[in-house]
């Protein structure tokens, strides 16, 4: 990979994603991995708009950024006095660092022409290509028409309002102020 | 451009942090954010092969899509449950919520 | 939008939707009344019911489209993966068309029964809740078109028999079974799910019409190795599926749920555990047929391994069940086996080829053995009234022990047998019902359903006998389990029914419908001895129940008697349009065989030998209060004691199987626990290793008498130990998914290399 723009974009983008990443499962402080978890969501949405998908990166910004990090900062303090616990990891932590690690290597062996060359047998040949066709002009508008569209996803897409919906309302019954024993909170 | 398989070891990468955050913070918050890394990093992966495999059929923009609505419902059920447990025991550490069991 | 509601997109989802549209009602909304959720069930199920017989007719006759060659059904996309789309869809064919006569119409009865016997319980509302959405998985299996569909269904009906069986959860004894029973399916689930998973990898879909209706797909799937075992890809695949037929039919080696699960509320064992459910398994494969004989000639006597493994299966079990029924005092627990040995009877059937009379038998069994099922409910439901009854008029209350927890060789007082006596006096309707249905299960000759498929099964062995040694096996061992039949038929019955009450429960029993009209033509005739009318009052109540429950016996017991008309040998009554109607199902028309006289006569001597040999022996001289049963007399202490604690199957897995694993376990127990440390990994093999010991310790008190019951024992206290791995810590959980996914992913990767 030569460092165009692009590649450099890319790789700035990658590790602001993955250190957001990485400081959001060790940071101590949960309001501060709040933050952390918007910068890496930014860099995916950063990562959307180098992949040509400009409007799912928009939905990023407005669904993840503006709405479920907002939602989990509010759920922090909602639930005061455990922004800072003795112990952040539990006991097990060591074996499962060691796993995700190993999750991450099996991940890589497969999908890597790096460890090809090595002679790791692998997929990679299907991944190596960088420049692929062009997306066509109103594939935003196709996105729209396909989504609604009885013969594609107009059923999962109804069935995901109804999800979303049911969500909603089961949360708003779950933290409502409930009966006598409860300490209800108003919100 | 960059080929493909770069934006999926980033993927890679941020999953297995996800999935490390989830086994092993204490905090039920944090498990939840990490759930949502893991969920990026699956969208990553979406779009990625969309652009370079099938840029004409947009399954992998709308399945991604669908991804988005999963995570918003699963963030305000798992949050409201988070809130509701912190009600009755003050606590919201994963390992405590352990009544449901044999 | 121009829709019409009666084409082939429509009906067949409608007939599905609204059995769980009422479930759902009766979930969120009406939940709390009673009489409401009731209302809502038996309308679900009765527009579900009108809306089969309409398909059913609209399929046979109002369509110029034979059948079968043409497709009636419709699909809808349910997922779209890149190139491939996953279609999920329903289908109407000969087969589908036969069971929707049966399946709608059975379960609509028993709603109707269910109203009677489950006056007052508190939780009627569940108890409908959960029929409506058993009735709608059940419809969803058999209008499916593909086996994705078809194991939903299934697996929903699994569901739903386990909470129904434990629906008196406050029982210990009911809770087990129905852990039991989840838990013993769920071994031959997985192994179909198996099954099912590899034919996606091989055939590219799941299609029932794709893979069976299509010569060269079954020519590929035989012709291609499997990964595994040697034989062929279908032989694999049909083999996985015939040990979920086993699972779910209740099959030997996975027999022993069925009887436990009559701890169930009566309705639930007629619908779930004779007429639908256990059915279903061998809806299976008689569906699944072509690809299970594909590759075998059977038809010149040439099987396969399949074959061979059905035909085995099924015909050791009609006989081992049918041994066992002999020697039960539980009335349900009697039908219970008898089911087993029955659904045994068509699994062999497709093992030597009979296809229609296999199918054929399914049907005339879901009549009559739900009849059966519902008739002994209404006598279980006198029984138990009769108790109080009997304690108002002066006699003392017997003192029962319920064991705690699920005990092999007992039997629940109004379920005994040896207890009632002269029932038929006290509820005529159920008695008579009862008979029919009896005879129809032991096949009376010439006028009942059950002799005219069972008498199709033993005429196709009988065809094959002197071909081939395989046929020649099913048929002897057949008419030995049919003779048997037809003796614990009419011991149960002359039991139930004859003779003086043996017991004051028996004798002050609620009287049902008809009663005084009965006494009174009894007592006309020349024969009887005069029996007192007591005269008593009936509560308003009573005679309701009674009345809802001896409806629908009235009318399976006409299905009982008619339902086998339809498939005659033709060349006895010049037609037989079940056959042919059938055989368009299949790609290979299936050849009717020529009449033979021989093996007619045969079943007729043994249906009539084993019901003279029961009527000798408990109807001539019935048995009085207090005298042993003659079979127990002759049988002996030993044998007797064998056939109660089931063959002892279980006592010896017990020994042979779970003994040493528990030595093992305990060694390791001590050792590991000395070297614990602080480590997550070796805490976590620890923990498991003390929660093994424990499980087994917990084992031993539990479990005791020898009464351990074999696999399902097994099966249920290793989920005793198992379900300890559920701490209840989440990342716990995920911590096991994630080590077996890198464990699974890893060996892929190996293979694939």
């Amino acid at each position: 990979m030569e460092l165009t723009v692009e590649s450099v974009v890319f790789l700035i983008l990658s590790a602001i994603t993955l250190g957001g990443g990485l400081l959001v499962v060790t940071t101590r402080n949960l309001f501060h991995a709040g933050l952390y978890l918007m910068l890496s969501l930014l860099g995916v949405a950063g990562l959307f708009v180098l992949l040509a998908a400009p409007f799912l990166a928009g939905v990023q910004v407005v669904v993840y950024i503006g709405a479920i990090a907002i939602l989990i900062i509010l759920a922090v303090m909602l639930t005061p006095s455990v922004t800072q616990m003795p112990a952040i990891f539990n006991r097990n932590w060591a074996l499962n660092l060691a796993l995700a690690v190993l999750f991450f290597v099996l991940l890589v062996s497969v999908i890597s022409p790096a460890l090809d060359d090595l002679g790791v047998d692998n997929w990679s040949a299907n991944f190596t290509e960088d420049s692929p066709a062009a997306v066509p002009a109103d594939s935003i508008v196709q996105l729209g028409k396909d989504l609604v569209d009885p013969d594609q996803y107009m059923l999962p897409f109804e069935v995901a309002s109804v999800l979303l919906m049911a969500a909603m309302i089961g949360a708003v019954l779950l933290v409502a102020p409930g009966k006598a024993g409860d300490e209800g909170g108003d919100e | 451009m960059v080929p493909l398989w770069m934006y999926l070891v980033v993927a890679a990468g941020l999953f297995s942090i996800g999935l490390f955050g989830v086994l092993a913070r204490r905090n039920a918050i944090a498990i939840l954010m990490s759930i949502e890394l893991m969920l990026n990093a699956v969208n990553i992966n979406l779009v990625a092969f969309w652009r370079y495999k099938t840029p004409v059929d947009l399954s992998g923009q709308a399945f991604a899509a669908f991804v988005f609505v999963v995570a918003a419902a699963e963030a305000a059920v798992g949050l409201a449950l988070i809130i509701s447990i912190y009600r009755r025991r003050q606590s919201v550490i994963a390992e405590d919520v352990n009544m449901l069991k044999w | 939008m121009d829709v019409n509601w009666f084409s082939a997109d429509y009906l067949p989802w409608l007939i599905i939707a609204f059995p769980l549209l009422s479930f759902l009602l009766i979930v969120l909304v009406t939940n709390r009344h009673v009489v409401l959720s009731q209302t809502v069930a038996l309308v679900g199920i009765g527009i579900a019911w009108l809306l089969s017989m309409l398909l059913f007719a609209k399929t046979v006759w109002l369509t110029d489209k034979e059948l079968g060659h043409e497709v009636f059904g419709s699909q809808l996309d349910w997922l779209k993966l890149g190139p491939q789309t996953f279609r999920l869809g329903v289908l109407v064919d000969p087969l589908t068309a036969y069971m929707l006569l049966m399946v709608p119409l059975a379960c609509l009865l028993i709603f109707i029964y269910s109203l009677g016997y489950m006056r007052g319980d508190p939780h009627n509302s569940r108890f409908f809740a959960y029929l409506s959405l058993f009735a709608g998985a059940m419809l969803t299996l058999v209008l499916a078109d593909n086996l994705l569909l078809l194991f939903i269904g299934w697996e929903v009906m699994g569901f739903c028999s386990y909470s129904l069986i434990g629906f008196w959860f406050h029982k210990k004894s009911a809770m087990q079974a129905g852990v039991k029973a989840f838990m013993t399916t769920r071994v031959a689930d997985v192994l179909m799910l198996v099954g099912i998973g590899y034919l996606f990898l091989e055939a590219r879909t799941l299609n029932f019409r794709d893979i069976l209706y299509n010569e060269e797909m079954l020519k590929m799937l035989v012709e291609k190795d499997a990964v595994i075992f040697g034989g062929s890809v279908a032989a694999l695949v049909s083999v996985l599926l015939i040990i979920g037929t086993i699972g779910k039919s209740s099959q030997f080696p996975l027999h022993t749920w069925l009887p436990d699960a009559m701890e169930g509320p009566t309705p639930v064992s007629a619908m779930i555990h004779a007429a639908t459910m256990v059915s279903a398994g061998v809806y299976l494969i008689v569906r699944v047929f072509p690809l299970l004989s594909a590759g075998a000639d059977f038809h010149h006597f040439d099987y396969n391994t399949p074959m061979y493994l059905m035909g085995i299966v099924g015909s050791v079990t009609a006989l081992g069940a049918a041994v066992l029924a002999v020697g039960q005092n539980d009335i349900k627990r009697i039908l219970a086996y008898s089911t087993i040995s029955q659904l045994g009877y068509m699994v062999a059937a497709l093992g030597i080829g009979a296809w229609v009379a296999a199918a054929f038998h399914l049907v005339n069994h879901a009549f009559f053995k739900a009849l059966l099922f519902m008739a002994s409910g209404s006598v279980i439901h006198a029984m138990e009234h009769g108790e109080h009854h009997a304690h108002e008029h002066g006699h003392p209350h017997e003192h029962h022990e319920e064991p705690d927890g699920l005990v092999m060789d007992y039997c629940a007082p109004p379920n005994d047998v040896q207890r009632m006596g002269g029932l038929i006096h006290r509820l005529p309707v159920t008695a008579i019902t009862m008979a029919i249905g009896g005879l129809s299960l032991a096949g009376f000759p010439l006028v009942t359903a059950g002799f005219w498929s069972k008498d199709e099964i033993i005429a196709e062995a009988w065809h094959g006998m002197s071909e081939s040694p395989f046929p020649l096996f099913v048929l002897l061992m057949l008419i030995t389990a049919a003779a048997l039949t037809a003796f614990y038929t009419a011991r149960m019955w002359f039991l139930t029914f004859w003779g003086r009450p043996r017991t004051p429960a028996a004798q002050y029993a609620t009287p049902g419908s008809l009663r005084k009209q009965w006494v009174v033509w009894w007592n006309r005739r020349s024969w009887s001895k005069d029996y007192k009318l007591m005269q008593e009052p009936v509560s308003p109540r009573d005679r309701l129940s009674f009345g809802q429950m001896e409806f629908p016996l009235v009318v399976l017991a006409f299905l009982a008697i008619t339902a086998g008309f339809i498939g005659m040998p033709a060349d006895l009554v010049g037609k037989n349009p079940l056959h042919g109607f059938l055989a368009g199902t299949l790609l290979e028309y299936p050849p009717a065989i020529d009449f033979n006289f021989a093996p007619m006569l045969l079943s007729m001597v043994i249906a009539l030998g084993g019901l003279g040999l029961g009527w000798w022996v408990y109807g001539r001289r019935p048995v009085q209060a207090g005298q042993p049963d003659p079979t127990q007399v002759a049988l002996g202490p030993g044998i007797w004691a064998t056939l109660q604690n089931r063959f002892y199957i279980d006592i010896l897995y017990r020994r042979y199987l779970l003994q040493p694993v528990e030595r093992f376990a305990e060694r390791v127990v001590i050792q590991a626990i000395d070297r614990e440390t602080i480590d997550g990994v070796l805490e976590t093999i620890a923990e498991t290793f003390t929660w093994l010991g424990e499980a087994f310790k917990r084992f031993n008190t539990v479990v005791i008498d020898g009464t351990v019951d074999g696999i399902c024992a097994a099966i249920g206290n290793f989920a005793a130990w198992f379900r300890q791995v559920q701490t209840g810590r989440v990342q716990q959980y995920l911590l096991l998914v994630t080590l077996a996914l890198l464990a699974i992913s890893t060996l892929f990767l190996i293979q694939v290399r």
